[in-house]
This record gives structure tokens, C-alpha cells and sequence, in this order.
């Protein structure tokens, strides 16, 4: 008797120093309020915060999405204006080269009249000098002709003797001619 | 009484397991269900902790979130994706249990980790319900899906048919030890972690010896918040597999 009263007090010992884990004297508490504990927070978490958080995150995943699509159609929508640009720049630099070229011609075939005019009048000029260059050269000889019979028959006076004229004129067409 | 003896023996006292005593909040009486003790106090404090990070938290449903509801956005996550990934996606509607299992425990285990605090989940009585819940929850709901199909878990198909009645025992054996090592995996851990503290603050006594035991209580305090989310992981990921096993149990 004595002994199971020390092995009595020895448990109670154990379980009051050692471990109070195993002090099952407290285990309807524990187990209670563990209870009590989990249907509360299961209840806060399912009622409350769970839907809120899962719907927070799916309307982000949502949200998100869509701003992609959203980015994708205008991306889509930048990529049709720059073609349309590049069309249009390059039908702009066709209709330019067009113009140019219509201009180069219409300019090359003013450029080749007004070349062709004024050869046209520098040649007439050319005929028109040529000619009174030559009736000048013509007027010259004669005047040199002139002179010189005049100067002949003064000569031929100033010598003493009276010459004839016809002669003299003769003489100095003859001479001249040479 | 043993802790008292040795307590006059030498001037250096520990009791690393006086931290776990269930006593009485009011008065000093004996501790019936009913009771409003420590735990009750340290339950309630997990419970506010919950409320605060998930609920107060998440109040803003901001499309960019807070710091707060990014906290909780994150453990909404954790959790979802394990049982995404381990259990499967059919077991996603088992997600609001698991979860509630989850930041209990963890609520628990860091709560613990305050000075003169209470730790819930260093007693086999809090860890052993929560095991054997889901150890309950698990058995029925593989009969409930299964039927005896469900039976196929301890039936090794794949071993010869010799060996398989002995290793359906060992499969037997295994599947009911599951909630102890479950439950004592955890409450083994907060325990010997904080026990382990309470040793090393038992040193400081000895002033030549303080510095060297406030820097081992340092170390060892960064372990065990480790430890404390580690083993809440473990736990959640334990029910998760067991789970798998109950929705698909082919071996």
C-alpha cells in the first residue's frame, strides 16, 4: 500500500514538474477551447476573408488580362497607322519623284526651245554681221581704191606730168587685184 | 515538487517546463472544460492575429495592394498552390479546412514565440485533436468517395502477390500511426524548442556565463522561427498528401 501511494505521488509529481503535456487533467480544457478556437477562425476565414481575398485576386487576374488584351489591340492599332504611314510616305515620295521628273522634262523642253531659238537668232545675227562685215570689206576696198587712184593721180601730178586718169585707174585695179 | 528539491540544492534553477502548465486565467482553482485558462487566451490571440492579417488586412480589396493585403494575399496563395499542387484540383473545395489548420497552427507557433507567452501547440492534447480531425476527416471521406475502393491504399498492386497481405499489414500499421506522428512531429518541436530557451535562460544566472546564454537564446530564437513555420508547413502538407490519398488512393 505504501508503494502504490509513493507511485501514486511519484505520477502526480511527474506530471505536475515534468511534463504538462501529459497532465490529462487539462485535456477537456485544451481539447474545448481548441474547439471553439477552430470553429471560429474556420468561420471567419469562410465566411469573410477567403471570398474576399479570392475575389480580390481574381478581379486583379481579371483586370490584368484585360489590359493586355487591351494592349495587344493597341499595339494591333499602332502597327496598322505606321503601315498606313509608310503607304502614305511612299506614295507621297512616288507622287513627288513623279513631279519631279514632269518638271525636269517640262524645264528640259523649255530649256531646249529657248536653245534651239536663240541658236536660231545667234546664227541670224551670225549671216546679219557677215554681211556687213563684207559690204564694210567691200566699202574698204573701194575707198582704198578711191585713195589710191586719188593718191595715184596726185602722185603722178606732183611727178610733172599729167597722167591720165583712166590709166591710172587702171593701173591700180591691175595693182590691186595682185 | 522534483524541480523544488533541486531547487534548494543549487542556486541555479530550471524549469523549462513550467512555461507549459495549463493554469487558470482568474482565480486559482481547478482547471474544468469550461475554464477560461491560458489557452483559452492564447487561442483567442490567434483567433485576433487571424482576423487582423486576413480580415483587417484584406478590408481595402485594393486592385494594388497594401502591405497588409499583400501579407495575405501571399498565405491565401502559400496555402492554395500546396494544395493545388499536392492534393490536386479537385481538392480545392477542401481548401477553407486546410486553411483553417494552417494559420492556427502557425498563429500558434509564432504567438508562442512571445516572451511569457503560452505556446497552444506544444501540448499533444491540441496537436493530437487536430491530427486525429483530419486523420477522421481523411478515413471518412476516402470511404465516402471510394467506398471500399478506398481499401485498394493498403493493397500493393504493384509488389508480387506473395509479399502483398504483409505489406498490407505494414500499410495498416503505418496509416493509424500517421495521426501520432502527425501530432507529436509537432508538438514535439514547439515544445523541446522552447524548453531548449528556457535551459539556456536558466545559465544567465551565472553571470560568466550570461553572454555566451543570451547569445545561444538569440540563435536559438532565430531557429525556432524556423521551426514554427516550418512545422505549420509540415502539418498542412501532411493532411494535404492524405488527403491525395483519400480523393485518389491508388498505390
Amino acid at each position: 500500500m505504501a508503494t502504490e501511494t509513493h507511485g501514486a505521488e511519484a505520477a502526480h509529481g511527474a506530471a505536475e514538474a515534468g511534463m504538462p503535456q501529459l497532465d490529462f487533467s487539462t485535456f477537456p480544457n485544451q481539447i474545448f477551447w481548441l474547439l471553439v478556437t477552430l470553429v471560429v477562425i474556420y468561420f471567419v476565414l469562410s465566411k469573410i476573408a477567403l471570398p474576399r481575398i479570392s475575389t480580390v485576386l481574381a478581379e486583379r487576374s481579371g483586370t490584368i488580362m484585360n489590359d493586355i488584351a487591351a494592349a495587344e489591340e493597341l499595339k494591333l492599332k499602332a502597327k496598322e497607322a505606321e503601315e498606313a504611314y509608310n503607304k502614305a510616305l511612299a506614295e507621297a515620295k512616288a507622287q513627288a519623284q513623279q513631279i519631279a521628273t514632269e518638271t525636269r522634262a517640262a524645264i528640259q523642253a523649255d530649256l531646249d526651245a529657248a536653245t534651239a531659238k536663240a541658236d536660231a537668232e545667234i546664227t541670224a545675227k551670225a549671216a546679219e554681221s557677215e554681211k556687213a562685215i563684207a559690204e564694210i570689206r567691200e566699202g574698204a576696198v573701194e575707198s582704198v581704191k578711191e585713195v589710191a587712184k586719188d593718191t595715184a593721180k596726185e602722185i603722178v601730178a606732183a611727178l610733172g606730168s599729167s597722167a591720165d586718169a583712166r590709166t591710172v585707174t587702171a593701173a591700180v585695179t591691175a595693182r590691186m587685184k595682185g | 515538487m522534483a524541480t523544488e528539491a533541486h531547487g534548494s540544492e543549487s542556486s541555479l534553477v530550471f524549469h523549462p517546463m513550467d512555461q507549459f502548465k495549463v493554469t487558470p486565467l482568474f482565480g486559482d482553482g481547478a482547471v474544468h472544460w469550461y475554464t477560461i485558462t491560458n489557452v483559452t487566451l492564447w487561442m483567442a490571440l490567434s483567433i485576433v492575429g487571424v482576423i487582423l492579417l486576413l480580415v483587417v488586412g484584406s478590408r481595402g480589396r485594393a486592385m494594388v495592394p497594401s502591405k497588409g493585403q499583400s501579407v495575405a494575399e501571399l498565405t491565401y496563395g502559400f496555402v492554395y498552390k500546396m494544395i493545388e499542387d499536392v492534393t490536386g484540383k479537385d481538392a480545392v473545395k477542401y481548401f477553407p479546412y486546410v486553411m483553417t489548420l494552417f494559420i492556427f497552427i502557425v498563429f500558434s507557433n509564432m504567438l508562442g514565440l512571445l516572451p511569457l507567452s503560452f505556446t497552444t501547440t506544444s501540448h499533444i492534447a491540441v496537436t493530437g485533436v487536430l491530427a486525429l480531425l483530419v486523420f477522421l476527416f481523411v478515413t471518412i471521406l476516402g470511404f465516402a468517395k471510394n467506398g471500399t475502393k478506398f481499401l485498394a491504399l493498403f493493397w500493393v498492386s504493384s509488389a508480387p502477390m506473395a509479399v502483398r497481405p504483409l505489406l498490407a499489414v505494414i500499410e495498416l500499421i503505418s496509416y493509424f500511426v500517421r495521426p501520432v506522428s502527425h501530432s507529436i512531429r509537432l508538438a514535439g518541436n514547439m515544445m523541446a524548442g522552447h524548453a531548449v530557451i528556457k535551459v539556456f535562460a536558466g545559465f544567465a544566472a551565472i553571470a560568466a556565463i550570461s553572454p555566451v546564454s543570451v547569445l545561444a537564446i538569440t540563435a536559438m530564437y532565430g531557429l525556432e522561427i524556423l521551426v514554427a513555420f516550418i512545422q505549420a508547413y509540415v502539418f498542412t502538407i501532411l493532411t494535404c498528401v492524405y488527403l491525395k490519398d483519400a480523393l485518389h488512393p491508388v498505390h
